[in-house]
């Protein structure tokens, strides 16, 4: 029994897990009705749905970052990225009346946003945090620059399909979101790029030694980050049928470094969880969705992402550990 | 003969100057552009106004540039101004506080929280930016909790300060200006002549080696982070003399302006070499794109996101370009 309690407690994604269940159970005591599904429309209808079609931009950005992180990177211009993708999707479809156009543009756009950051680190060697704070303060202008200032409405129904739509009845973007984390693990477990990307998280230049073609796998890594923004700023832009150069976006870079964190992935790099970041973002998704329902004001869920923040990051750090097992566990350690 | 005599009497130029003297012509290439292009540029009144409206800014870039000093980064500076604003507007207008009661008690609040992101950054081996980005949620969160209104400030003391105007010949300052270039003039001697200023500059060179040669680098770090929060919690009172209210969205992304300005003011972001003067220049530069584009009248404002982001990646090149030159001529003069 408590050996099976000691395995349990070593996998890394049972404290993941573990929050977002008491989440789902708080909310589920609160509100009766919350676990609800029901058939409408032709797709499933419920606050769990909402949930994970809400948490499927913000999983996508995370995914990206959670790579970039554990080749000891970081990005902070996800939330201008995707609000350049943003205008760029809006622009297109408006001017073309092409969805395909606009989705090709605003990818494309959204990739060369990644790969700027990443030139920068690997071909310039920057910090990563200074690389994308280039793009972070230039890119709201630019976005702004593409929307000539103004909020670009969209009255074209297939663009707002992406955000909108349902596939067997499911989100579109939950399902964009499920496939992309899916097809990725896969990736990253069938061919030994996953280990590449770890070597270079633990020590970049012992990995460039051992062979590891450090340099383009993290320009490439940069570049799927800014690709993911890109693809959540079409669903940002396509939910609310708009693009707002301004507000798309907004702190976005933030969530997904949390989201990240929560996920068990070490900031330091080197050991990372797709699945953990996942349940990340639904875990910041379904706080959201607790705030709203307790009727406090959605604002103050930052004090709550903050507390969140500081007791993971106090549970990743050896030194807060080793303090708190000096305190408490010692003398019921046989070892 | 003659020529050697003439090089060999030329003081010799400090390589860490080069920044600094980079940053200077860029502001004076600047101020003759904006000479040459419009009809009275040049007023007096122009460059105090560039005083006058950066003051909050200059204040915070002040703090955040002891803080990269060390290696360091403080993204919560944005908030706990936007904190500051908000409490001294609550305390003075709701509560009916003294204002000369406020005012203290918020500076040391900010220190206090700087002192405790610090101490977590120091004691725990957190890394700062994810620390003060927790910190940043918290002091956004803790205003909305206030209110998520703008409180307007009609105490008379405030108004008082706010209208006061400091006569310099013809022209005058604002208070809040005053403050500010005290604040600069009180960060130089720091810097440069006192104990804290050189452990300062030593921590940012080598923390392992400051440590070894007995120097308090935690103390240190706590200081350096505690006076970032005050300088913050002072860049709030001076907004909110500026703006005469407390508002939760004041202050949105200051942050990164005072980081840009610390770093196109030729701080180097790895830490140990950096001025205060150029930070003090940076925040100018910063100021008078903005009068450029206001001056031109047909620029929208965006451009001026994109012209600071174009310089924050034209220094960090230059930046790297000279630590790269550095680290070559190190090693030549170890063989």
């Amino acid at each position: 029994m408590r050996a099976l309690a000691r395995r349990l407690l070593a996998q890394p994604l049972f404290w993941p897990c573990l929050t977002l269940g008491l989440l789902i159970t708080l909310n589920a005591a609160l509100n009766p009705g919350f676990l609800a599904l029901a058939w409408r429309d032709g797709h499933l209808f419920g606050n769990l749905i909402d949930i994970l079609n809400r948490a499927a931009p913000l999983a996508l950005v995370a995914a990206g970052m959670t790579l970039v992180i554990a080749a000891r990177g970081l990005d902070i211009s996800v939330g201008a990225v995707v609000a350049i993708a943003a205008a760029t999707g809006a622009l297109c479809v408006s001017a073309t009346g092409s969805l395909a156009v606009a989705v090709v543009a605003a990818l494309a756009v959204a990739l060369a946003c990644g790969l700027w950051n990443g030139l920068l680190v690997v071909a310039v060697g920057m910090q990563p945090i200074i690389a994308t704070l280039i793009l972070m303060v230039a890119g709201r202008g630019i976005a702004q620059l593409i929307t000539s200032g103004q909020i670009i409405t969209i009255y074209y129904a297939p663009y707002d399909f992406i955000g909108n739509g349902f596939l067997l009845g499911l989100p579109i973007a939950a399902v964009l979101a499920v496939a992309v984390i899916v097809l990725l693990h896969t990736l990253l477990s069938v061919t030994p790029l996953g280990l590449y990307i770890r070597a270079i998280g633990i020590n970049p230049l012992a990995a460039r030694i051992a062979g590891v073609r450090a340099r383009p796998i993290t320009l490439c890594l940069y570049g799927f980050c800014g690709l993911m923004a890109g693809l959540a700023g079409l669903i940002i832009s396509s939910n609310v049928k708009s693009a707002d150069a301004n507000n798309a976006g907004t702190l976005l870079e933030l969530d997904a470094i949390l989201a990240v964190t929560l996920g068990g992935t070490a900031l330091t790099g080197g050991r990372f969880s797709l699945a953990g970041t996942a349940i990340g973002a639904l875990i910041i998704q379904t706080l959201t969705s607790t705030i709203y329902s307790l009727g406090v004001p959605p604002e103050v869920n930052l004090v709550f992402k903050a507390a969140l923040i500081f007791v993971v990051m106090l549970l990743q750090s050896a030194e807060f550990r080793a303090s708190i097992r000096g305190l408490a566990t010692r003398p019921l350690d046989p070892a | 003969m003659s020529t050697g005599s003439i090089a060999f009497t030329l003081p010799a130029f400090d390589r860490r100057l080069v920044p600094l003297s980079a940053t200077l012509l860029l502001f004076l290439a600047m101020v003759v552009f904006g000479a040459l292009s419009y009809d009275g540029f040049l007023a007096p009144q122009v460059f105090l106004n560039l005083a006058i409206d950066n003051a909050f800014l200059l204040i915070a870039a002040v703090g955040m540039t002891f803080v990269i000093l060390t290696g360091g980064i403080d993204l919560s500076v944005g908030s706990v101004l936007a904190l500051t604003t908000m409490a001294t507007a609550a305390l003075v207008e709701h509560a009916a506080l003294s204002p000369w009661l406020v005012m203290p008690l918020l500076l040391a609040g900010g220190a206090a929280f700087g002192a405790l992101q610090g101490f977590l950054i120091h004691r725990y081996r957190l890394q700062p930016f994810i620390v003060t980005l927790a910190g940043m949620f918290v002091a956004r969160g803790l205003c909305y909790l206030i209110d998520t209104e703008s409180i307007p400030v009609r105490d008379p003391t405030f108004v008082a300060l706010a209208e006061m105007r400091i006569p310099l010949g013809s022209h005058s300052l604002s208070s809040g200006a005053a403050v500010a270039l005290a604040t600069v003039a009180v960060a130089l001697w720091l810097a440069h002549a006192t104990r804290f200023g050189r452990t300062v500059y030593a921590i940012g060179g080598n923390a392992r080696s400051a440590a070894l040669m007995g120097l308090p680098v935690g103390a240190t770090l706590v200081r350096v982070y505690a006076m970032s929060g005050f300088c913050a919690a002072l860049a709030g009172l001076t907004m909110t003399v500026y703006m005469l209210s407390g508002y939760s969205l004041h202050a949105v992304g200051l942050e990164l302006d005072a980081i840009a300005a610390v770093v196109i003011g030729g701080t180097l972001l790895t830490g140990g070499v950096g001025y205060i003067a150029g930070t003090a220049i940076g925040v100018l530069i910063l100021g008078i794109i903005q009068t450029l584009v206001i001056f031109n009248g047909t620029l929208s404002s965006w451009w001026t996101r994109i012209v600071v982001g174009i310089l924050l990646f034209l220094f960090c090149v230059a930046q790297r370009l000279i630590e790269g030159r550095a680290l070559k001529t190190n090693k030549e003069h170890r063989r």
